[in-house]
Formats: structure tokens, C-alpha cells, sequence
């Protein structure tokens, strides 16, 4: 028997989160706290996501769910009607965070707010997640993935110059709010530990997205220019112009990115690359008329960059990107493939460090791989891997042992549909 | 003080021995700064913090410290100049991990190890201590010594192919994207382990490698693979879920709106907003699926539109008809965006060398307490003696020595 503790043993957490905010109690629940998944009779909306088991679109079947939710339990409840309502009160007394993503004002109409759950239970860290924030100009705005990612000013740094900006072709705003929202939730929890009250945490995802913007701010903010997208080029204000940094280089079967970079690390991945091209008789005099000594970025011109650029560009272009990254790892050249989902799902490194797991689903009489612990601690390793709860799995151990509901409650709560 | 002062600076005690450098690492240190506690960067001018010698600079002059790359993670900290590959320096760096509460380091896996102050020795020095290391793909494993930025981690991930056209080579993301994700669950797991070590009264040693945690953000993409074999790639500005759903030109130069349409409603609404122009009410735009069909005729009718229209106005226009909808704001536009002003996302503190200039705050704000801002970024080594003598309590002479010693650069 497995006696190990896990880091948050102990805490309890509400889910009341819809797609958006479901990866943040995810942080919480792999870290060991024991996290509820609230969803609606019939089925969290989130189950409706893709892709699909086998593509069986079905309630049961959703890899969205299956990824967003393992480590969780899940109970029914629908907190529109006045039973549900009491209900989750009751169960607001017995848990230590609640994640909703509802907006602004919602939950308060429900009397679920923060206002009236702290009521109930001042302990309560209650963490919400919206597009915007819970006040200010655009409190009411409609978010979606993309018009968050365009408001935090990212979007403008993504995309080929001549085309419009373009984001990921997956939903990624909302879980950089997740994030921000799970560590929230764990700074309001060590105010609690010294003060004994709750609080409410109010998570931003336009201000989470504001972050990837880097050094574009500090652009502007010391220097009153606006940095614009180059694909997969960088600008770089030098003293002697601007340099056209490059990132990603075709090869023989896909792309890697390389960096030609100054500091010490660039210098050692600069020499690296010349020494592997003079040993493959690569023709590398272009590389020594720019007299660069590899390092500092300031004693090459833009042109003479963009030289350098060029000849590692047709090296590169006539290898495959396995033999580019093997070569890289063993010469320190700081170069690696641009991967595929596929080439990902066999990377060596992740096999070797046992990052995937794999998770029983009997229902399904399959084991699936998941992506598993990501961190490796000593003292309380990430180690539970469980599959996500099917709709209102824990219905009866939450019902009928927490709430002590007999079972002629539950059965009236379900005929009423609140569970 | 108050105890709700005190609680407001709730880390204020807590001791930090900052030994990374980059991204990923110091965010750490910055967040438990911004609550109170003492945060020592320990750096050297022998092997600076990239980011140090990264542009921007002031003035457009490099130096250690002009880079306003290098200040956003480091705020409310101090900096010890300190050589590590001094042996005197090391005794020194020691001291400070017998001090420490928390301890960490994003160097190459081995590095540590090295000076004699990896996990196995830094316990010996100080049991409880709570150590971690952040490094690209982990401190164990074939490609453990892949030396690189976030940048290529974003590619090894995926993450960097999932942006871009189907028809053209990947765009990637701006910046170092990995760091933007790992960032996040490194902060996380810190702030377990201290109210792990509060109850148990156990530290312990976190390896964090910013690959791994890097792809628990395409969980449900590698489940596809998984088990459908099939690989996610780029598909421009498209949705699976939602039609129309891109970013469509404005009025002027470079101005660009965002717009999705999640539903038949909001489809609805938006022809509402447009005016209901003759070609909204073809039925091949009527449902979602037509609508997926025909999407780049409709791109292109909806972009004639939108064009004629200043940004900011169609915001607000589809806004209020409830159809989401974004200016794509520029640096300096979003420097000036009302609602990260009402949060506020940044705040001004004035640094050494480079004067006032903007810090960033995280994505959430409390309504009991507030991050504490009283220092800008470090200068390399601004606190080397007040490190030296107000907290490991060296003489004057002892200082000396090691200055003499060039340990202290």
C-alpha cells in the first residue's frame, strides 16, 4: 500500500468552472487536494468538446473532458434551481476553494456569490475566472479565446507580416488564466493559514495573456516604439540597425529552430555549428568575412547577420530534423525540431523521464496514455492518475455520506432533475 | 504593525536563495517577493542573466543594467553579485542556503552539482529546505543537456506548429511560450511545498522540466493522438466550434478587429450589427455547418465590411449587440487599455540605471490583500553588502577579502 502524502491532501475544492476555467482545480487536484466537479444534470457542456474517444461523439467519450478533468470526482447539481442552490450552500461549508468561471454577476444572482458564500463559511477561498475581471469598462464584454488573446495585445506579435495576426489554433488564453488562478488560489489559502479568512480571488484571462507579451511592453514603455509580428523572425533593436533575427529554418522534413544568439551561450552554440559544418566540408567563408567572434550580438552589423543566417539556413535545409537534433544535443548547438503532435508523443527524453501514464478506463475496456506528472518532487511525488469522473459518479458518497441525504431525498432531488 | 498588516505582507520572514536566471526560475522568487519575503538573486557579472544583456536597453545602450527584458521577474528582490566559480564565493552561497527557506536554480542539470551545493549537499546544509530546479526538459534523461531558450521548448512541445496557416511554414507564437506555461505550474507547486513544509515540517527537492509542463496545455490534443492518431496542426484563424470566427481589417494601417461567432444567435446578432446586409441572409450563411462550408467567402464579405470602420467603434458596435469582439491592440495601445488600467496590469517603480518604467502584475487580484511594489529591478550587485553584512553578519574585513579575492563580481 501506497502511505506516501501528497502535497494538498487534505483541502477540498468546488469545480463549478465550465471549459474555460477547468484546468485550474486540475493544478490543485494533481497536487492531491480532493476536487468536485459540479456539473449540470445530464452533463457538464464541457463533455460536448473534442475531439471524441475513437470519434464516438458522446457525453461519456469527450478527450477534452477526459484531459481537463482526471484527478476530479463529479456530482450533479443544478444550481439554477432554489434546491440546488441550498445545496451547494451546505456543500460550500465543507470545502476550502471553489472555482467558478461564470460571468460577472452570475453567481451573485444565483446567491452563490462570494458575498453570500462567505456568509456561510469565512474560511472560503472563492476564485473566479473571466475574460475581463469582475469590474471595470469591459466587466461585460464578451471574451472568447481569440478577442482575449487580442485585448492582452498578443495577437499582434503573432503572424507573417503580410498576413493578419493569427493565434494558436487551440484555446490556450483561458488555461494562462487557469494557472494565474490556481496560484492565486494558493496565496489566498497562505493569507488564510495566518489569518483564518477566506477571500475572493478574481482572475483576469486578458491580463494572464498580458505576460507572453514580454519584452514588446518594455519596447514601448522605454522606448516608445511599437514592436510588429515577423512570423518566425524576430526584430531586435541594435545599436547598429535592426537586426532580423530567425527562428525557424525548413530542413529535409519539417522545420527546427535555431538560434543565433550572442552571450556566452550563443557564442558556445555558434562555435558548435561551425565546427559540425567544417567537419561535413560545408563551405563556411561567408562566416568568416563578417569577423564576428560569435558572441556579442553589438559587434556584427544586420547585415552581416543576415549573411550568417543564410549559410546555416542551406546546411540545415539539406538534413533531417532528427539527425539536426541529435547533432545539436551532443555539440550543444542550440537548435530543436519544430514537432509535430505526433514526433511529441515518441519523443525519447519524455519516455525515458516516465512522463506519460497510463490510465485504466474500464468503461471503455481500453487504457489510454495520458500526460502525466510534471514535476518530480522527492518528499510527495505527483503520482495519483486517475480518469475523469463519469457524470455524477460521486453522487451517492457526497449525498448521501456528507449531506447524510436518505436515499428518498436523493431520489425526489433527481425526480425534481436538481441532481 | 497591524496583524492585517502583517497579514498583507504574508511572506514577509520568508527567505529566498534566488540562483536562477532567465524566466521561468525568478518568477518565482517574484511572486513570493510581492507578498513580503526576503529574495536574494544571487548573480555575477563573470556569467550574467541572459536577459541582462538582451534588448531592450536604455538609451539603446547595452550594459548589465539597462535591459528592461531582465526587470519584470525581478522586482522586490536583491541582487549579490557573487562568482560562483570561486571557491570563496561558494562558501559564501552556502551560508545563504543554511539561511534560505526556499532555494532555487535553473541552470544546466550538473551545474550545482558541481559547486558542491546540489539538493544532496543543500541538505546536509539545511534539512527543511525547499529546492527547486526548472531547467528545459529535466535534470534526468538523454536530452537532460539541451541548452536552449523557451523558445525551442515551444517547438519540441507542438505548441510552436499550432500556429500559423495550414498552407505555410509555422509562425510559432511570440517569445518563449513554453516559459509562459511552466512558469505557472513551477509557482504552483512552490507554494504547495510551503504549506506542505508548514504542516509537515518537510522540504523536499522539485525538478521541474519546462517540456513537461509545457504539454499538460495540449492534454486533449495529445489524447487524440493517443488514441486517434491523428496530429493537431495550424489552421489559420479558424475555430472548430465557432463561424464566422477571425481577425478582419479595420479603417487605416495595420488596425485589426477580432470577432467570434459561437452560435446561430450570436450569428443572429451579428447580421443585426452589420445592418443585415442582402448577403447575411443567404442560406448558405444560415447554420453553422453551411456557414463552415463557405467560411473564406464569408471571411472575405465580412472583411469588405469591416474595413470601412474604425477598430475601437466596431468593438463597442458588436459589443453591445453581444457578439465578442477585440481590438488587436498594439503595444502602445495596450499600454494605455482602459480595463488593464482598472486592474492595474502594470505599475511604475523607478529603476537605477533605466528611471521610472513598467512591471507587470499577475492575472489575479484579491480582494484582502495586495502585492507589495517598493523596489525596482536590481542593479547587478546593489545589495552584495547589505547582503554580506546585514544578513550573514561578515565583518568589514571579511567583505574585504572576499572583494579582494575577486569573489564578489
Amino acid at each position: 500500500m501506497n502511505t506516501t502524502k501528497r502535497l494538498l491532501e487534505g483541502y477540498r475544492v468546488l469545480d463549478l468552472t465550465d471549459e474555460k476555467g477547468l484546468l485550474a482545480s486540475r493544478f490543485l487536484a494533481d497536487m492531491g487536494a480532493e476536487v468536485i466537479k459540479v456539473e449540470k444534470p445530464g452533463g457538464d457542456d464541457a463533455r460536448r468538446i473534442g475531439p471524441f474517444y475513437k470519434d464516438q461523439v458522446d457525453l461519456e467519450k469527450s478527450l477534452f473532458w477526459f484531459a481537463l478533468c482526471m484527478n476530479k470526482k463529479s456530482i450533479t447539481l443544478d444550481i439554477t434551481k432554489k434546491e440546488g442552490q441550498g445545496i451547494l450552500r451546505q456543500l460550500s461549508r465543507k470545502v476550502d476553494f471553489l472555482f467558478e468561471s461564470s460571468p460577472s454577476g452570475y453567481m451573485a444572482s444565483l446567491e452563490l456569490g462570494y458575498e453570500e458564500l462567505s456568509q456561510i463559511n469565512r474560511q472560503l477561498v472563492y476564485v473566479s475566472i473571466t475574460p475581463f475581471g469582475q469590474s471595470g469598462p469591459y466587466r461585460d464584454f464578451k471574451g472568447p479565446d481569440i478577442v482575449v488573446w487580442a485585448l492582452s495585445g498578443f495577437l499582434h506579435l503573432c503572424g507573417d507580416p503580410e498576413k493578419p495576426p493569427v493565434r494558436f489554433s487551440f484555446p490556450l488564453a483561458y488555461f494562462l488564466a487557469c494557472g494565474e488562478a490556481s496560484i492565486g488560489a494558493l496565496l489566498a489559502h497562505h493569507y488564510r493559514v495566518l489569518t483564518g479568512e477566506g477571500q475572493w480571488v478574481d482572475t483576469s484571462a486578458q491580463n494572464a495573456c498580458v505576460w507572453p507579451t514580454m519584452d514588446s511592453r518594455a519596447l514601448w514603455d522605454i522606448f516608445h516604439k511599437d514592436q510588429e509580428r515577423a512570423g518566425g523572425r524576430r526584430y531586435r533593436e541594435m545599436p547598429s540597425g535592426v537586426m532580423q533575427m530567425r527562428f525557424v529554418y525548413p530542413c529535409r522534413d519539417g522545420y527546427v529552430q535555431l538560434y543565433i544568439w550572442g552571450g556566452k551561450m550563443g557564442e558556445a552554440s555558434n562555435k558548435a555549428l561551425q565546427a559540425w559544418m567544417e567537419e561535413e566540408k560545408f563551405d563556411i567563408s561567408g562566416f568568416k568575412q563578417t569577423g564576428w567572434p560569435f558572441g556579442d550580438l553589438g559587434k556584427i552589423t544586420p547585415d552581416g547577420y543576415a549573411k550568417v543566417v543564410d549559410i546555416a539556413s542551406t546546411f540545415i535545409a539539406q538534413r533531417a530534423k532528427e539527425e539536426l537534433y541529435e547533432e545539436a544535443l551532443k555539440r550543444g548547438i542550440m537548435l530543436a525540431p519544430v514537432s509535430t503532435i505526433e514526433d511529441v508523443c515518441h519523443n525519447r527524453q519524455l519516455r525515458e523521464r516516465g512522463f506519460w501514464v497510463d490510465v485504466r478506463h474500464d468503461e471503455l475496456s481500453d487504457t489510454l496514455r495520458y500526460p502525466g506528472p510534471w514535476a518530480k518532487l522527492t518528499e510527495t511525488p505527483l503520482e495519483r492518475w486517475e480518469r475523469a469522473p463519469r457524470i455524477g459518479e460521486h453522487n451517492n458518497d457526497i449525498y448521501r455520506g456528507e449531506l447524510n441525504m436518505s436515499p428518498n431525498e436523493l431520489g425526489y432531488l433527481m425526480r425534481l432533475g436538481v441532481i | 504593525m497591524t496583524k492585517q498588516d502583517d497579514a498583507r505582507m504574508m511572506f514577509s520572514g520568508l527567505k529566498v536563495a534566488d540562483l536562477c536566471w532567465v524566466g521561468v526560475g525568478p518568477i518565482v522568487g517574484r511572486i513570493l517577493a510581492d507578498f513580503g519575503a526576503t529574495v536574494i538573486r544571487i548573480e555575477s557579472s563573470t556569467r550574467p542573466d541572459p536577459l541582462r544583456t538582451m534588448p531592450p536597453f536604455k538609451d539603446n545602450i547595452p550594459g548589465l543594467n539597462r535591459s528592461a527584458f531582465y526587470t519584470g521577474p525581478n522586482c522586490n528582490k536583491r541582487s549579490l553579485a557573487l562568482n560562483l566559480s570561486h571557491p570563496k564565493a561558494r562558501e559564501v552561497a552556502k551560508k545563504l542556503i543554511a539561511w534560505a527557506d526556499v532555494m532555487g536554480e535553473s541552470f544546466g542539470p550538473g551545474v550545482m552539482e558541481k559547486w558542491g551545493m546540489g539538493y544532496s549537499e543543500a541538505k546536509k546544509i539545511n534539512p527543511e529546505i525547499i529546492y527547486y530546479s526548472t531547467c528545459m526538459q529535466g535534470q534526468t534523461g538523454p536530452h537532460k543537456n539541451f541548452r536552449g531558450f523557451g523558445l525551442h521548448m515551444a517547438g519540441l512541445s507542438g505548441l510552436y506548429q499550432l500556429l500559423g496557416w495550414p498552407d505555410r511554414e509555422p509562425v510559432g507564437p511570440y517569445g518563449a511560450f513554453s516559459d509562459f506555461i511552466a512558469w505557472l505550474w513551477m509557482r504552483a507547486v512552490v507554494l504547495a511545498a510551503l504549506d506542505y513544509k508548514r504542516r509537515t515540517g518537510k522540504g523536499q527537492y522539485i525538478d521541474l522540466s519546462q517540456l513537461e509542463a509545457t504539454m499538460h496545455f495540449l492534454g486533449p490534443l495529445l489524447l487524440e493522438y493517443n488514441v486517434n492518431r491523428r496530429s493537431a496542426s495550424r489552421m489559420g484563424n479558424a475555430d472548430q466550434y465557432s463561424c464566422p470566427h477571425g481577425v478582419f481589417p479595420c479603417l487605416g494601417k495595420e488596425n485589426w478587429i477580432a470577432i467570434a461567432v459561437e452560435n446561430d444567435d450570436e450569428w443572429m446578432s451579428f447580421c443585426k450589427a452589420l445592418g443585415n446586409p442582402v448577403w447575411t441572409q443567404d442560406p448558405k450563411f444560415a447554420t453553422f455547418p453551411s456557414r463552415k462550408v463557405n467560411e473564406s467567402e464569408l471571411n472575405k464579405l465580412i472583411g469588405e465590411w469591416t474595413r470601412q470602420y474604425d477598430a475601437f467603434y466596431l468593438m463597442n458596435h458588436f459589443q453591445s449587440h453581444r457578439v465578442g469582439a477585440g481590438v488587436v491592440l498594439k503595444p502602445s495601445q495596450a499600454h494605455e487599455d482602459p480595463q488593464l488600467a482598472h486592474r492595474p496590469a502594470r505599475v511604475t517603480l523607478v529603476h537605477g540605471e533605466i528611471g521610472p518604467h513598467s512591471y507587470s502584475t499577475t492575472g489575479t487580484n484579491f480582494s484582502k490583500m495586495s502585492p507589495r511594489f517598493w523596489r525596482a529591478a536590481p542593479l547587478l550587485g546593489e545589495d552584495t553588502h547589505w547582503v554580506l553584512n546585514e544578513v550573514l553578519k561578515l565583518s568589514e574585513k571579511e567583505i574585504a577579502n572576499l572583494k579582494a579575492a575577486e569573489a564578489l563580481k
